[in-house]
């Protein structure tokens, strides 16, 4: 294969590394009119009374909107295909204010410091209600955070709005407590995940105008273009066909921007005044009043026999989805549906869960979706249960974890095609000297440990994810290929590109790839879910097919010849029976002409029946100071099966990425509330995200399976990166101190008092 | 108030509000290369050089500049395509949204640090946040630009 298993350059590289303006706020019209919001400052509340009287009278001010003026439907934020799975339980601006930050008015002014001058002078009277905070106390609490007979569900999820539960389910697999039963041990343990910020480096942002036809632009960093599309149409209550959503370049999402966030304000305003606006968030926005990942409190069973051989797994979660319910009852669902099937042989498991509404900010997706949530209680209890019973982490894995050509009873019952995990785990542990290495060293000052854990996610949602390419022959013999997927910094574009240019036989470069415009772009769920180059993928694939046939089949038309005598190496259509011969230039030139010309042009769509896991194996080796306590990553090292690796330079990136954010929600990130429920990291102050001295040495690795599903045997990378730090690095802090945290971060002070607890 | 600030060699005058943030001073001029990625001073997004030496553009008034000499990411198009040949290379880029601010640093490292090594290049950059590339396709590229006049084949180059 000529361009696949490449480190190709990015296609954007450039455009990026010389500071070109093709982020959302670059392209935003210089003189449109600015929204501010002013946020509610209590955690739950009902509003009384707006007074905008004297703020109106600020010269600059062109309106202030507040939740009389807006739609009364509810919708969802989630960017998740229809019927969405989360409930319909927002307006754009609402009379009951639910968590600090929640959005009381915008004010749409001349400029910002016009718009933030008339934010002070507005009046607003509330009824303040007392707020619920503790997710572990929400279920059957006497406050209510949703109590409005709006509320809609368009799917069926277990909800019990009034109980304050979001969504509940139950999977079981034979019968748990009958296994436990005849195992030779039984460990308990309960641990909990934080809400962490995705902290892309781009705040979430949006600007919006009237075009030519008097419809809607909006031009936002979102993951899921065509998403909000859908969202913009039900906030505002008008036809889909009047909207119109352009994604240019995205400064990162990691999840935060698969939900909607301000592009309905933008929306909103522009359509009620027919004017051009623009809303760009602060970090302090970003981190109070958007969406991180959901808290989730696990309680995990594993029973085994004494020689190590897992039997049942029992695992109950309790997530907290905050004051919406964007993404609540699927993000809760993997935290067991991608953490059981790792240990694939075990006889029975139980997988419940509850998904519970707070006076917090609303949680949404982050990278993993869940997924690391329920890795880090699985593998957790599976290294407790290797120290207790004296086997070795890594050789209790080898006795337990899923192999290839399996069906996987906890993930929906799909066959296993592809899994290297064995060779992965037995990679890291080459690349780190496990073999050498005590778990522990003392080393005087500090002392060393190491950790392990192994991790999966999926390829897409199966059955769901849907998407479609176009692909186009130009004049001179270069191709158009226009996605509906969103390259949001990760390299879709490219990886897309590279995939077409091997179908086609021919550079890269000849590939033009055209981001996201809904009226443009075929339909595309969005780049999330793990699914872009796996299910994408596969319809460049099919499109790419379908062209060459058309490039044959026309060739054979304009040369007088049977379709059969034609082959096409990518650079020449050639009847070599014929004698005759032509150049893609001249022939797709030729195309062009009018006469017998016709301009070619194959679609196709995807939908993939499974979702195939990517697997990854993560060792870490971490010191920890005696005396302050102090937590450093020394290496980590990763070894990833993400099937056939289409960008060697992109994969790795991705991975030492993920790894990156892992090591923040391990030892750092911990989104908290004070006792009136203001956020407390509200800015990169509080709120820390790793600094290179805080990472350590990362060392990567590939060890390929092949998946047949997949384009060019390729499975998705981009989330399954970030899951095994946090379990290895707990594990490996256990090893070195004695101590074993379960509420995650592992700070110096937890280790240092012994304190498993905030 | 009434300013002259040299911006890439050019001279600009304006009038501008005497708490104008230099940041938003270089965005409404177009100079769009200029990120903003916090309030408080910490994600490095927003580096310009004031009389060649690094500052955050978002912790400086556009006032206190007024007879000084800025650059930014657009005026140093020569020596930042060098070292974006080597970050292009690693896909060290990723949503380049951090990218002009790490360049404007990297570039100032290079001239005031003779042979740093990983410690000192680490400590250098501290305050350049990422959140895509976990720094170390970051730090490959920018040892290979560092030492590229030193001979042998680069691994970049394969």
């Amino acid at each position: 294969m000529k361009q696949i298993n490449k480190p190709t350059v990015k296609k954007d590289a450039y455009a990026l590394l010389s500071g070109q303006p093709v982020f959302t706020e670059d392209l935003a019209l210089k003189d449109c009119l600015v929204i501010k919001i002013l946020r509610s400052p209590h955690a739950y509340a009902k509003i009384l009374n707006i007074d905008t009287t004297i703020a109106m009278r600020i010269p600059g001010v062109e309106a202030i909107f507040t939740y009389k003026d807006v739609p009364s439907s509810r919708f969802t934020l989630a960017g998740q295909t229809y019927p969405e799975p989360s409930p319909y339980d927002r307006k754009i601006l609402d009379q009951i204010v639910r968590y600090v930050g929640d959005e009381v008015a915008l004010v749409v002014a001349c400029n910002e410091e016009t718009a933030l001058k008339a934010m002070k002078l507005i009046k607003v009277e509330y009824e303040v209600y007392e707020p619920l905070l503790d997710f572990r106390k929400a279920i059957d609490n006497k406050i209510i955070v949703h109590n409005e007979d709006d509320y809609k569900l368009l799917c069926e999820i277990g909800n019990e709005r009034l109980r304050n539960i979001c969504s509940h389910d139950v999977t079981i697999y034979n019968d748990v407590d009958e296994i436990m039963r005849t195992c030779d041990i039984v460990l308990t343990r309960t641990y909990h995940t934080k809400a962490n910020a995705q902290a892309m480096m781009e705040t979430m942002r949006s600007f919006a105008y009237i075009d030519t036809y008097g419809r809607l632009s909006c031009v936002s960093s979102t993951q899921v273009p065509f998403h909000i599309r859908r969202i913009l149409s039900n906030a505002l209550e008008i036809p889909k066909s009047k909207i119109r959503v352009i994604k240019p370049r995205i400064g990162g999402g990691f999840g935060a921007k698969q939900t909607g966030c301000c592009e309905i304000f933008a929306a909103f305003v522009t359509w009620k005044l027919k004017k051009p606006s623009k809303i760009i968030y602060s970090r302090e926005e970003t981190f109070t009043a958007s969406n991180s990942r959901h808290e989730m409190q696990m309680q995990v069973t594993i029973g085994a026999s004494k020689d190590g051989i897992i039997q049942a797994i029992d695992l109950y979660t309790l997530s907290n989805t905050g004051a919406y319910g964007e993404h609540g009852s699927t993000t809760v669902g993997l935290s067991g549906h991608k953490s059981l099937p790792l240990y694939n042989h075990i006889k029975a498991a139980r997988f419940s869960c509850d998904v519970v509404y707070t006076n917090t900010m609303t949680a949404g997706a982050y990278r993993g979706y869940g997924a690391t949530q329920g890795q880090f209680a699985v593998e957790s209890i599976v290294n407790e249960l290797a120290d207790e019973l004296g086997i070795d982490p890594c050789e209790l894995r080898f006795k337990n974890m899923v192999k290839e050509n399996e069906t996987m009873p906890m993930y929906y019952n799909e066959f296993l095609n592809s899994c290297a995990l064995d060779r992965c785990l037995a990679k890291a542990m080459e690349m780190i000297d496990y073999k050498n290495k005590p778990l522990r060293v003392d080393l005087g000052d500090k002392v060393r440990g190491l950790g392990v854990a192994i991790s999966m996610q999926g390829s897409g949602i199966a059955n769901v994810d849907i998407a479609a390419v176009e692909i186009k022959l130009q004049d001179d013999g270069f191709y158009t290929l226009a996605i509906g997927a969103t390259d949001m910094g990760t390299g879709c574009d490219t990886v897309l590109a590279q995939m077409a240019a091997e179908c086609l036989e021919c550079d890269v470069d000849q590939i033009v790839t055209q981001g996201v415009d809904t009226d443009f772009s075929p339909y595309d769920t969005g780049s999330y879910a793990s699914a872009t180059t796996y299910v994408t993928g596969m319809s460049v694939v099919k499109a790419c097919n379908l062209l060459k046939h058309q490039i044959i089949d026309e060739a054979s038309v304009l040369l007088n010849v049977e379709p059969e005598h034609i082959s096409f190496d990518g650079k020449m259509i050639i009847a070599i029976e014929d004698d005759k011969a032509i150049s893609l230039q001249e022939f797709a030139n030729r195309c062009f002409a009018g006469g017998k010309g016709k301009v070619l042009i194959a679609s196709a769509s995807h939908v993939s029946p499974t979702s195939p896991p990517p697997f990854m194996a993560g060792i870490a080796e971490v010191d920890v100071d005696k005396l302050t306590g102090k937590i450093s990553v020394n290496d980590y090292v990763a070894v990833v099966d993400c099937g056939t690796v289409i960008n060697t330079n992109l994969a790795r990136i991705q991975t030492e990425g993920g790894i990156a954010q892992g090591i923040g929600m391990a030892l750092f990130e911990d989104i908290s509330y004070t006792p009136k429920g203001m956020m407390r990291n509200n800015s990169f102050m509080q709120y820390k995200i790793p600094t290179r001295l805080d990472v350590g040495s990362i060392r990567v690795a590939f060890e390929s399976s092949y998946e047949d599903n997949g384009p060019f045997g390729a499975k998705s990378i981009g989330e399954v990166v970030i899951n095994t730090p946090s379990p290895a690095i707990a594990s490996a802090v256990a090893h070195a101190t004695g101590t074993y945290i379960r509420t995650l971060p592992i700070t110096p002070q937890k280790v240092l008092l012994q304190k498993d607890e905030d | 108030m009434k300013i002259n600030i040299r911006v890439n060699g050019k001279m600009i005058s304006d009038d501008v509000a005497c708490d104008m943030l230099l940041l938003d001073f270089l965005r409404y001029h177009g100079f769009y290369s200029v990120k903003r990625g916090c309030e408080t001073s910490n994600c490095g997004l927003c580096t310009v050089w004031l009389d060649n030496k690094p500052i955050l553009s978002c912790s400086m008034l556009c006032a206190k500049c007024d007879g000084h000499e800025i650059t930014t990411l657009e005026g140093l198009k020569k020596d930042a395509e060098a070292f974006a040949y080597f970050m292009a290379n690693e896909g060290a880029e990723q949503c380049g949204f951090c990218s002009p601010g790490l360049i404007m640093n990297v570039l100032a490292m290079e001239k005031e640090l003779q042979h740093p090594t990983e410690e000192m290049i680490k400590n250098y950059l501290a305050g350049n946040l990422c959140r895509c590339t976990g720094y170390m396709g970051q730090l490959r590229a920018i040892t290979k630009y560092l030492n590229r006049h030193q001979g042998g084949k680069n691994e970049a180059d394969q």
